[in-house]
């Protein structure tokens, strides 16, 4: 139920004064709320819930835990037998 | 999909579970508080890969599971008159009432329909001036500002004809729950990590404080959960208790301040009943007095319905962690996704009906056991 899809933001638009956009989600376009998120451009990635956009999403903190396990893996952690 | 994909990878999750074995050296009961979680770890074998010892117990987080059997009467009262277009999210309407469902409903000639978001629901609204449309506004947190934009949107283009049956439920208030029970056995908590994605976390502050308890903030996919686990197994190896937030990608620690704005107009907290767990103090919100006007219950009168829940399923205690699906005399036998008995196997979301759905018939604890050196052994 809480099910959160990233996508990637088309186009922005208003509808009732209210801000909207075409968010793409791996070839399958739906039309998108995008109030709480008012500085988004289009080409950067939000997270949506039942048509809403809920977040931007942080595409440096996305990359966090990748270097963290490359990091330790430089050190050879994850290869020693424990 | 770019940010579904690499968080799928199974050369990192490997690596996680491999961190993982690393750092433990004694049995731990972690709960996973959502049941998009719960459906992530059964799906891809989670608690399969883990060191044994760690435990993943099962939370209550599935709104579809834990909404109060007296609010799907409400629901199937008002869908039963003829004047009303009745919106609801899709895994709502095969969750058994007392009188039934609402797909039976429909196929009676009702006017049930499906919505991917409550903004559609409006829309139909301002389609159908003639009809009555009412949306079925469930969820946790996550849910709430989608529901109150379509309150407000409502309000806002003077629609007289749309109204919200309001069944909102609260992550906090049954985090605390679970630890007041005396047969708590929970250790550290897996946090809903799109509810703090709307909310944030400042509000789990206060539990790990008063519980000394880990509370890690955590995503969705396999590689988000085995990380929140890495962090959870950290703290509790250590001896710590402290919020950490595993899901920074889109979590903040005051969450999203444009839905926090609109949930706190549209919507106050009350006491909320939870389907198998009963009635929580504080543990839920309702339209707040501007927008009253808005509220189906009012609006179509049944407020007084009460229904009392004549339950021989041990849901309740699944919910709480206390117990777990295979536990269950009726699991997968009088009690199925077809023939549910209770809120855990109401929808695919429920432990029950997830472990039902992905063939976990029989319990695979004992088949791994931690041994005192902390080596995992046959």
């Amino acid at each position: 139920m809480c099910l959160g899809i990233p996508g990637k933001v088309v186009e922005t638009f208003r509808d009732h004064g209210i801000l909207m956009g075409k968010v793409d989600f791996g070839g399958v376009s739906k039309r998108v709320c995008l109030e709480h998120v008012p500085d988004i451009t289009a080409g950067e990635y939000v997270l949506v819930h039942v048509g809403f956009a809920l977040a931007k999403v942080d595409e440096a903190e996305a990359r966090r835990v990748f270097d963290f396990l490359e990091g330790m893996e430089q050190l050879g952690e994850l290869d020693e037998v424990p | 999909m770019k940010f579904l994909d690499e968080f799928r990878d199974g050369e990192t999750v490997a690596k996680l579970v491999r961190a993982i074995e690393r750092r433990v050296t004694r049995p731990w009961t972690i709960m996973e508080v959502c049941g998009g979680q719960t459906h992530t770890i059964v799906k891809y074998g989670i608690d399969e890969v883990l060191p044994a010892g760690i435990e993943l117990v099962h939370g209550p987080g599935c709104p579809v599971c834990v909404t109060p059997l007296e609010v799907l009467d409400k629901a199937h009262t008002i869908a039963s008159r003829p004047e009303v277009i009745f919106c609801s999210f899709g895994d709502m309407l095969r969750v058994p009432g007392s009188r039934g469902d609402l797909l039976q409903l429909k196929s009676q000639g009702a006017d049930v329909r499906i919505v991917y978001s409550p903004l559609d629901a409006v829309q139909l609204a301002a389609a159908n001036p003639q009809r009555q449309v009412v949306f079925f506004a469930i969820g946790f947190e996550t849910t709430a500002p989608a529901n109150a934009m379509a309150v407000w949107l409502a309000a806002r283009r003077g629609l007289t004809n749309f109204s919200v049956l309001v069944s909102h439920v609260l992550v906090p208030p049954a985090i605390a729950a679970v630890l007041d029970a005396p047969d708590n056995r929970v250790q550290a908590f897996l946090g809903p990590g799109h509810v703090c994605t709307v909310v944030g976390y400042a509000e789990y502050e206060p539990l790990v404080a008063r519980y000394n308890v880990p509370i890690v903030v955590t995503g969705f996919e396999p590689v988000d959960m085995l990380e929140g686990i890495l962090m959870t197994v950290g703290q509790l190896e250590a001896g710590e208790a402290r919020l950490e937030n595993q899901y920074g990608r889109v979590v903040v620690r005051d969450g999203n301040p444009a839905s926090v704005a609109l949930i706190g107009d549209v919507f106050e907290v009350c006491d909320r009943k939870w389907r198998g767990v009963g009635s929580i103090p504080r543990s839920g919100w309702r339209l707040s007095e501007a927008y009253r006007q808005f509220d189906a219950e009012r609006r179509f009168e049944v407020e007084a319905i009460e229904t009392t829940e004549s339950s021989v399923c041990i849901s309740g205690q699944i919910l709480r962690g206390i117990k777990k699906p295979h536990d269950c005399p009726a699991f997968g036998s009088t009690c199925t996704p077809d023939t549910p008995l209770g809120a855990t196997m109401v929808s695919a979301e429920g432990a029950c009906a997830a472990y039902f759905a992905y063939g976990r018939l029989k319990s695979v604890d004992g088949a791994r056991r931690l041994q005192p050196s902390g080596e995992v052994g046959v």
